[in-house]
């Protein structure tokens, strides 16, 4: 496998909430590989998203390190849980607003924005505000801004948890298109079992509070991926692994 | 319909309550017939209204007032502003000023108004500074709301693309605390009017409560009501100027049709 991107060690923290202390992630450690598209699996609370935010640098870490390996600055490209537009600007809009705040000058953050707009499916909705788009739609303008400044890292915080199974399943392939096409490397959070082994080349399993990896999985299932692999036995064997570690 | 015929009907519908309220002033003035300086007939007020405007005092007066309420807008509007930005982001500053601001609140202007023509003297400062006092808080208040109100997730997204404070300031802050802000200089705009006159009223040389003064004193009712009814339309002026830049900036916003 490609070489370690990024390199997670003994990651703890603790948010100081009630009298004691909340313990949301505790000796969290694992690396990622270059262009690896790696899941991360778990119930509800289990610091998924605090995870996350800790290598976004939306929050210092209690304890541990997070350390990127050649890039001091990665560029981050993030899809959070809901779609999370600007309500205030139009769908190709709040797609150039990485490139605006990177610097990029208007001609070509709108020539790029509109590229971003056709590989995401959503050509003609360009000056669309995000009220009028379905949750599927927004999801997509979210994955299109996430990636529009060719960033190192791809977060991806349970991109389509709030979609109805039908689109999920046609984002699922999607996004492993976009993942081929654009050779990034990808972490995204889920808690749906079928999600992770569609996508991903490992997945890690986190315990309940405090967080803790539990399992770590490679995925080892040929792509490209199509619905068809879920009635193989292998792909039950996996499915099976993870469901007894998360419990 | 016709587009023609629709907005021939739109402008109707406004004119309809503004032409009964004409109607009735004139048939109970005709009907009560009292002498002009207690309720003066429409014509009386309408020829005093062209007198004044072609011996120029009517738009004399008036571009004093409107000066003092706009001054005071801006100052009061950009202080505020200033403030609230910063009390939004300081909980400390909060804390610490909140009592006083609040506080500041149940001085009746009205009552202090007079102290502060003592203290700045009858011309223009006195009136501008009480337009800013007035127009202070409401705008405050909206700023601080505004600023809260921006969704800690955005603030993450631009966060995550390592955003520069102003960035921040420019692509976040400000257009999302932008529709609870103009809904405050909406009302600022409105409570100028109220100030400046308030001030022109306690002691001032110049201005529509100068003139309302005046027409009072000479039991010129007429006067007193084509100053009211210059700063009536003064008021709706402001008014408009903030919807229509609602309307420019915030037309993001579905429910945000209709002129209130
Ligand atoms: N800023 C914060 N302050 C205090 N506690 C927090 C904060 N953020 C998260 N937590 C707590 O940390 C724990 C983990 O939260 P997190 O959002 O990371 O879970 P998650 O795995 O993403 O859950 P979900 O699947 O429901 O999104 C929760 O118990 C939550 O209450
Ligand atoms: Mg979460």
């Amino acid at each position: 496998m490609s070489s370690v991107i990024l390199r997670i060690q003994q990651l703890g923290i603790v948010f100081k909430d009630s009298n004691s202390g909340l313990r949301a992630l505790e000796d969290v450690s694992f690396n990622v590989h270059s262009r690896e598209f790696l899941c991360v699996l778990g119930p509800s609370g289990s610091g998924k998203t605090t995870l996350l935010r800790l290598i976004a640098g939306l929050l210092p870490a209690s304890t541990g390190q997070i350390s990127f390996s050649e890039l001091k600055q990665p560029r981050i490209g993030m899809v959070f849980q809901q779609a999370n537009l600007m309500p205030w600007r139009t769908v190709l809009e709040n797609i150039m607003l990485p490139l605006e705040v990177t610097g990029v000058d208007e001609v070509h953050a709108r020539k790029n924005a509109r590229d971003m707009v056709d590989l995401v499916g959503l050509t003609g909705f360009e000056d669309s505000w995000p009220r009028d788009l379905s949750g599927g739609m927004a999801q997509r303008v979210a994955l299109a801004r996430a990636l529009i400044h060719d960033p190192d890292l791809l977060l991806l915080d349970e991109p389509f948890g709030s979609l109805d199974a039908l689109t999920r399943e046609r984002m699922w392939t999607e996004l492993s298109r976009l993942w081929q096409a654009q050779q990034k490397t990808v972490i995204m959070v889920t808690h749906s079992i079928n999600e992770s082994l569609f996508l991903a080349d490992r997945v890690l399993v986190l315990t309940p509070r405090p967080g803790k990896v539990k399992l770590e999985l490679t995925v080892d299932i040929p792509r490209p991926r199509n619905d068809d692999i879920r009635y193989t036995p292998h792909f039950g064997k996996l499915a099976r692994r993870l469901k007894e570690a998360i419990g | 319909m016709k587009p023609f015929l629709k907005s021939f009907l739109r402008v109707l519908e406004w004119l309809l309550p503004l032409a009964g309220f004409l109607v009735i002033w004139q048939s109970l003035s005709t009907w009560l017939d009292l002498p002009a300086f207690i309720f003066p007939s429409l014509d009386v007020v309408w020829t005093r209204f062209t007198q004044s405007l072609l011996n120029g005092s009517l738009l004399y007066h008036g571009s004093i007032t409107l000066i003092e309420i706009m001054l005071g807008l801006l100052i009061g509007s950009l202080a505020a502003t200033f403030l609230g930005y910063r009390i939004a982001r300081s909980p400390r500053l909060e804390r610490a000023l909140s009592p006083y601001l609040v506080a500041s609140q149940a001085i009746p202007i009205v009552a202090i108004a007079p102290l502060l023509v003592i203290w700045l003297g009858p011309g223009m400062s006195s009136k501008v500074f009480i337009c800013s006092l007035i127009v202070f808080f409401p705008i405050l208040v909206n700023t601080v709301v505004g600023v809260r109100a921006v969704p800690v997730a955005l603030h993450d997204l631009m966060h995550s693309l390592r955003a520069s404070r102003w960035q921040i300031l420019w692509k976040l802050e400000i257009p999302a605390a932008l529709p609870v802000f103009l809904g405050g200089l909406r009302i600022g705009a409105t409570l100028s009017v109220i100030g400046a006159v308030v001030g022109e009223l306690v002691g001032a040389d110049r201005g529509l409560g100068f003139l309302v003064n005046v027409g009072r004193g000479q039991y010129d009712t007429a006067l007193v009501f084509v100053a009211v009814f210059t700063l009536i339309s003064l008021a709706l002026g402001l008014y408009g100027i903030v919807a229509w830049i609602e309307h420019q900036t915030l037309g993001w916003q579905e429910w945000r049709r209709g002129s209130l």
